[in-house]
């Protein structure tokens, strides 16, 4: 009897050991540089991209088969830091034209109908059935979301216009008089 | 007193005696003044009048908004032509809402506020809040507003206010002929302003080259105990706030700490002779003094101008500029910045305009870096510009900043030093903002992702509480039916049992 509980306890911890370690060994590997691209997205999860998502567009990164200028909400910051993590240079340029920008809601036209709200993922939008909404500037990351399924149209997506408190010199040119 | 000396610096060609006899001429009021809304760091004024308002010269035209704005006030008398967008006085270029103003050509003045009579008698919130409302800034450039740096005391333990007379920047000469000719108002503002900063001592630094302003400075000083009168020596960039700290009083105000820290502040005595007039006359900021010089300029000249006089006027008024003027320069030769267009209005933080010849710009094609290393001996911040530099140019800007590219000043001398020509400063600059713009970037984007998270969890919240209800939804209608099918399965049990007694 005793003899059969040890070896049978023996065996149990022996197989443990092999299978912990074959699992180890053997994961799946969750690419842990997707992992780390994703935390850099905004999270927003709002497809201006091209992709579902923002987990789906770092799966593409990490394979480096898509330029790594295409998250709009991110901006100039994202694209360097995908640019430093992935070690490739940044082409920050290409993104320039669309600009920083952020949802507006015609007064005249909003019907109050809720549905950027609920389309809205940083909760930049406030307002109540049947009632005027209004976007909160700074909570707005320009995701388009709401551009897209309002019915009536009302919302615009403006560019936000540069101040002298955010402007700063041009890089010199290489061979630039001063 | 004994000074101390400072790290690095140059001896630039000054070029003052172009101003420095020239007294001070009022400018006769312009046809329209151009006011913008943003004349001071912070957040732009807020306008208390509207398009076709009759204002009196000193009334009140916008209000600081926020904690860190200043309010402006109408120079003259007259009629609000038209609130607009308008190029500002920036190198960007850039629009900014501005107030235009057509003078009645009366000049007359609004009821004054009332003037402190006995300032040291008042409270230094009494004195800040008179700052505040008079839209004082600092005027050596800065233009950050004075009375948020009167603030100060609140915080800091301060011993010594140190009014900045070096005027170091070559060309400019308004310093020097204020503190000339108003050495009594420059001296008693100091006292006020020491009075609100709860520091027991003023120290008044002069660079050694203005020793007429030495001279009536000190006959002032010598009426009131605890005002001091130094000369520091010819050096530029003497007139930085760490370095004329530094040379002062021997105490080095650590990176990204304000010289408060160490117990001193610093304010410009142009501003002092602003506090002065706010204070016991009871006037708003409406008009500074304006040196405007070069070797492009007719007669150069120091004027007292009326704030929103368009620059064009300026140098009409002294006799226009020659075809030879190459930049045109809103400050110094080192520090200042080029005009976007001669519309552009004098603003609060006005030292200069300066009409420069080819001949007196340091423009020259750049040739590489020979490694001779001068840059990093003259740099009055004990930084490496030509690593710098090369940083920057390679678009490793975090390099930069770990050595430190955050804390230089700007003063210019490594690129005005450099024999192969190359714009440091420039890329300085260029990396400064860009490193700023990327933090708000980059916070901007944290603050999306926390709100997204916060969303995100609020969806779960709500999903899992309608989950819940539905499994209470679902185990109350379970318990229901099984309460009902209860008394059923006792009476199929009964017969059941009745059968089974049968059986
Ligand atoms: S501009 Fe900056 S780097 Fe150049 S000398 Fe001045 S503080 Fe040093
Ligand atoms: S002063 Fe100019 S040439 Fe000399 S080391 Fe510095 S950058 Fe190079």
């Amino acid at each position: 009897m005793l003899l059969d509980v040890g070896s049978l306890a023996v065996m149990g911890v022996t197989l443990g050991a092999v299978l912990g370690t074959a699992a180890k060994l053997l994961a799946v590997p969750v690419n842990p540089i997707e992992e780390e691209l994703q935390n850099l997205l905004p999270g927003s999860q709002c497809g201006q991209c091209g992709f579902v998502g923002c987990a789906q567009y770092a799966a593409a990164l990490a394979k480096g088969d898509t330029p790594i200028t295409l998250c709009a909400p991110g901006g100039k910051a994202t694209i360097e830091a995908l640019a430093k993590r992935l070690g490739v240079h940044a082409d920050a340029d290409a993104h320039e034209e669309v600009g920083p920008r952020v949802a507006f809601i015609n007064e005249d036209l909003c019907i109050g109908c809720l549905r950027c709200i609920g389309e809205c993922g940083s909760d930049a939008i406030v307002g109540a059935p049947k009632q005027l909404h209004t976007v909160i500037a700074d909570a707005c990351h320009a995701c388009s979301k709401c551009f897209k399924i309002c019915p009536t149209e009302a919302i615009e997506m403006r560019p936000i216009p540069q101040t002298i408190a955010a402007w700063h010199w041009q890089k010199p040119g290489e061979h630039s008089a001063h | 007193m004994k000074l101390f000396p400072i790290l690095g610096g140059i001896h630039p060609e000054y070029r003052k005696e172009l101003t420095s006899e020239k007294a001070i001429v009022a400018l006769p009021v312009p046809k329209t003044l151009y006011l913008p809304l943003q004349q001071h760091m912070g957040a732009p004024a807020n306008t208390t009048v509207d398009a076709g308002d009759l204002v009196k010269k000193g009334q009140l035209l916008a209000k600081a908004q926020g904690a860190i704005s200043a309010a402006l006030h109408a120079p003259t008398s007259g009629r609000i032509a038209a609130i607009t967008e308008m190029t500002a006085p920036h190198p960007s270029g850039l629009p900014v809402l501005t107030i235009m103003l057509d003078s009645d050509g009366k000049d007359e003045w609004a009821e004054p506020m009332p003037a402190i009579d006995d300032p040291f008698a008042a409270s230094p919130a009494e004195i800040k809040a008179r700052v505040a409302e008079a839209g004082i800034v600092g005027m050596g450039g800065a233009t950050f507003p004075s009375a948020v740096k009167l603030g100060l005391g609140g915080q800091h333990k301060l011993e010594i206010l140190l009014l900045n007379g070096a005027e170091c920047e070559p060309y400019l000469t308004c310093d020097d002929r204020v503190m000339r000719e108003f050495a009594a108002q420059v001296v008693d503002g100091a006292r006020i302003m020491a009075h609100a900063l709860g520091a027991p001592k003023v120290i008044i630094a002069v660079e050694d080259n203005k020793p007429q302003a030495v001279d009536s400075l000190k006959a002032e000083a010598a009426k009131t105990p605890n005002v001091e009168v130094v000369g520091v020596p010819v050096q530029y960039p003497m007139g930085a706030e760490r370095h004329l700290t530094q040379a002062v009083t021997g105490r080095e105000t650590p990176a990204r700490k304000l010289t408060a820290d160490v117990g001193v502040v610093v304010h410009n005595v142009a501003t002092a002779r602003a506090v002065h007039q706010a204070v016991r006359l009871g006037r708003p900021l409406v008009s500074r003094v304006v040196t405007v010089s070069g070797g492009a300029v007719a007669e150069p000249k120091n004027i007292e101008v009326p704030l929103g006089t368009r620059v064009s006027e300026l140098l009409d008024f002294c006799g226009g500029i020659s075809k030879e003027a190459r930049r045109i320069i809103s400050g110094g030769p080192m520090m200042g910045q080029p005009l976007p267009s001669l519309d552009v209005a004098v603003v609060k933080g006005t030292s200069g305009i300066l009409a420069l010849t080819q001949g007196e710009t340091n423009e020259h094609a750049s040739s590489p870096c020979i490694r001779c290393g001068s840059c990093v001996t003259y740099c009055p911040c004990g930084l490496v510009p030509v690593e710098m530099a090369s940083y920057i140019r390679n678009d490793k800007l975090d390099l930069a900043a770990k050595i430190g590219v955050q804390d230089c000043v700007s003063c210019g001398s490594c690129s005005y030093i450099c024999p192969s020509h190359i714009p440091l400063v420039h890329y300085f600059n260029y990396a400064k903002g860009k490193i700023a713009a990327l933090d708000r970037e980059r916070r901007k984007n944290e603050q999306t992702k926390a709100l997204v998270e916060a969303h995100n969890a609020r969806l779960e919240r709500q999903a899992q509480a309608k989950r819940e209800a539905a499994a209470k939804a679902k185990a109350a209608k379970e318990a229901a039916e099984a309460a009902a099918a209860a008394p059923q399965a006792n009476q199929q049990a009964q017969p059941n049992s009745a059968g089974g007694a049968n059986a």
